[in-house]
């Protein structure tokens, strides 16, 4: 069974890094900063795939990957590079709460996401189980980036952490049919152009890109 | 041809008609042509889906037409076509006070259409993750029309739409990856482990623990773009900000494709003997959204907001009926949709007709309608009565059903449940005596209102309350069966 465990620690390391990746997301504070980790990200999540691919002999498996690697962590990060400059917006991010409860937070999602999912997934097959553990704590980490950002920026970059945590889960789960991961990368493109067209749309209008500006107006008042 | 082989073609043609009209209207100028084409294209897809009834192909890896679905398919392609016709009286105005721009209408008629495709594919996809894929396409497209205006609010309302929906995507497809993992160890690996004729059929025998996990997602995921309580927030602000055809589309139609996919998943679980009974989490989101919204209902000042609330109380009234389940309280949630959605359209075709006329959406503004527009006020009012679900009306029938059939099996429930529905029947009253009634107030426009559709869907509502034909009495008693 050796060849096992290193098929088994190393999934575990590219899954456990991709958590890793996403804590360090929630305390950057610069824009750049931000975005260059997501790349790692992204890139994290492409040599994870890649392994899950090697490892369950999946050839379809290396698209996924291959898109991870090229476009999210590349022609996103490069793109949302320029927007953020082109918007002047690369000053440091608001916060709804200060970095330290956030981080705690964080800390508690991942405690549930662990403790929530092993019990339950005593079933299943012993590499899709822990994948899917760690892929719940990305999912949630993103969730939780979302939240507690106001900058539309920062929000899509969680949205689209969250996305990254999606892959991992349908990864894990051997012999998932490919319509499922194609539709994942390919959501993350249409969702990123619509997003493009939001912030330009916002840009044309309004001076600024931050959420909370936005919620100032409404139709009517509560 | 063969029948089966026919079958197939109708199915392809709920599909591709709506999805080719979507690329044919994006290349056209002119919104009068585009306008007509949009209502030929709705109505091509109506007779290709009403069609279904009679024949049908059997059930394929990625497409799927059966008794249940074929209900939700009909109705959807019906209010779309409705919908359209109301569209092309509605934007001609719109385009008249320079609303819209030309180059926005096209791409606003493109986007109609590929809604339509989008959930035409979603009621008919045989595959978990196709559905998903379905579903996720109709959200961007609502996304995009919601932001259309370009205010300053629809903006808000478009983004807070896009990031709350989206969210609510990304749980469902976690939901599905493991609804997919508990059917792996038992099916096998590949595309039958994804198809609902192959779950359904197996469900008994798989992992009861990963099934209520997935559930709970699929509940969070899906629930959220059905609109139930603690996940509404995005729902008021995309219906009062957007085109109001839109609004329509959204209450009437986009809110029961994402019920119908919590329903589909209710029958996976509702199959296996030791997994978590659906009902009970339904019932409680369900009563939640109808008390949450009865309350919220008193306080609006925005007429396309007040109806949107409403949209989440009558979602909630059916989810409870749902989750109650057994024949005779899912045939009250199935007429009870039904009814929601040709009420909350033909209302929101009134509305929009409304804002127009008076060039506002406040309600303080808006007064005294019955004397200003007699034909548009009273038939405003006829669909608050409606909606609040007075006697004869079709929705007073499937609420006294969902009540009572509620009354048979737990009474204690019932009693949040009447609450909840005569807090929302003194608010809609209460309001609409005030928008109807009164010193008309304001500026008041002429409007070219095109009401055949509004009074179409009254009529139907009215007929509904008072007599329901045999046929689909027996239709609709089979499919509450099968949803079990």
């Amino acid at each position: 069974m050796n060849g096992l465990g290193l098929y088994f620690d190393v999934a575990h390391l590219l899954a456990g890094g991709l958590v890793l990746v996403s804590f360090m997301m929630l305390y950057q504070f610069r824009m750049y900063a931000l975005l260059n980790f997501y790349a790692v990200h992204a890139l994290v999540l492409s040599a994870s795939v890649a392994w899950q691919a090697l490892i369950q002999g999946a050839p379809h498996l290396y698209v996924t990957a291959g898109i991870a690697l090229v476009f999210k962590a590349l022609i996103i990060p490069v793109a949302l590079h320029r927007i953020v400059q082109r918007l002047g917006i690369h000053r440091t991010i608001e916060t709804v709460v200060g970095i330290g409860p956030t981080m705690l937070a964080g800390m508690g999602l991942v405690a549930l996401s662990i403790g929530v999912m092993l019990p339950v997934t005593g079933s299943a097959d012993i590499l899709a189980r822990e994948d899917l553990a760690f892929a719940l704590a990305v999912i949630l980490l993103g969730l939780l980036m979302m939240v507690s950002r106001h900058n539309a920026v920062s929000q899509v970059v969680g949205f689209m952490s969250l996305e990254n945590g999606l892959v991992l889960a349908a990864t894990g789960a051997k012999g998932m049919p490919l319509v499922v991961e194609i539709s994942v990368a390919f959501s993350v493109l249409i969702a990123f152009i619509v997003i493009g067209i939001f912030l330009f749309r916002i840009r044309e209008r309004f001076d600024t890109v931050d959420v909370q500006a936005l919620d100032s107006f409404r139709g009517e008042r509560r | 041809m063969s029948h089966e082989e026919l079958g197939l073609w109708l199915v392809r043609a709920v599909l591709l008609v709506p999805a080719l009209s979507a690329c044919l209207l994006a290349l056209i100028p002119g919104y009068r042509l585009s306008a007509r084409l949009n209502m030929l294209a709705s109505l091509a897809t109506l007779a290709a889906a009403a069609a279904l009834f009679r024949v049908r192909p059997t059930p394929g890896a990625f497409l799927i037409v059966d008794d249940v679905n074929v209900v939700f398919i009909v109705l959807n392609t019906f209010v779309g076509f409705t919908t359209s016709v109301f569209s092309a009286s509605y934007i001609a105005h719109e385009l008249e006070v320079g609303r819209l721009t030309p180059v926005s209408l096209r791409f606003y008629h493109a986007m109609y259409q590929a809604l339509m495709a989008a959930m035409n594919l979603a009621l008919v996809a045989n595959n978990v993750g196709l559905m998903w894929v379905a579903v996720e396409i109709a959200t961007l497209t609502t996304v995009l029309m919601v932001g259309i205006y370009r205010t300053h609010a629809a903006l808000e309302a478009a983004w807070k739409y896009f990031i709350l929906g989206s969210v609510g995507i990304g749980l469902a497809l976690f939901g599905t990856i493991i609804v997919y993992m508990a059917s792996r160890s038992v099916v096998g690996e590949g595309l039958d482990a994804m198809a609902w004729t192959v779950l359904v059929r197996h469900a008994p025998a798989f992992d009861p623990a990963l099934l209520n996990l997935a559930f709970v997602f699929l509940l969070l995921g899906y629930g959220t773009k059905v609109g139930l309580a603690p996940l509404h927030a995005w729902l008021p602000d995309a219906h009062a900000e957007g085109p109001t055809p839109i609004s329509a589309v959204l209450s009437g139609l986009l809110l029961n494709v994402a019920l119908f996919a919590l329903l589909r998943f209710r029958m996976v679980m509702a199959g296996n003997a030791e997994a978590l009974a659906p009902g009970p989490l339904m019932v409680t989101m369900g009563l939640s959204s109808l008390l949450f919204a009865g309350f919220m209902l008193y306080r609006r000042h925005d007429i396309k907001r007040l109806f949107a609330y409403s949209s989440i109380e009558h979602m909630g009234i059916i989810t409870f009926a749902f989750g109650m389940g057994g024949p005779l309280a899912n045939f009250a949630g199935l007429l009870h949709m039904t009814m929601h959605s040709l009420t909350k359209s033909a209302i929101f075709f009134a509305v929009g007709h409304v804002a127009q006329a008076k060039g506002t959406q406040r309600l303080s503004e808006i007064r005294g309608l019955t004397v200003s527009h007699p034909v548009l006020g009273w038939a405003l009012l006829l669909g608050v009565f409606a909606i609040a679900g007075m006697p004869p009306l079709g929705v007073f029938m499937s609420e006294f059903l969902v009540v009572s059939s509620t009354f048979a099996r737990q009474p204690l429930l019932a009693i949040p449940l009447v609450a909840g529905l005569l807090l929302a029947f003194g608010a809609l009253l209460w309001q609409a005596v005030g928008i109807a009634f009164g010193e008309p107030q304001g500026e008041s426009r002429p409007v070219h209102a095109s009401t055949v559709p509004l009074w179409a869907h009254l009529a139907l509502v009215l007929m509904a309350g008072v007599y329901v034909p045999g046929p689909i009495v027996r239709w609709f008693q089979h499919v509450a069966a099968l949803l079990g």
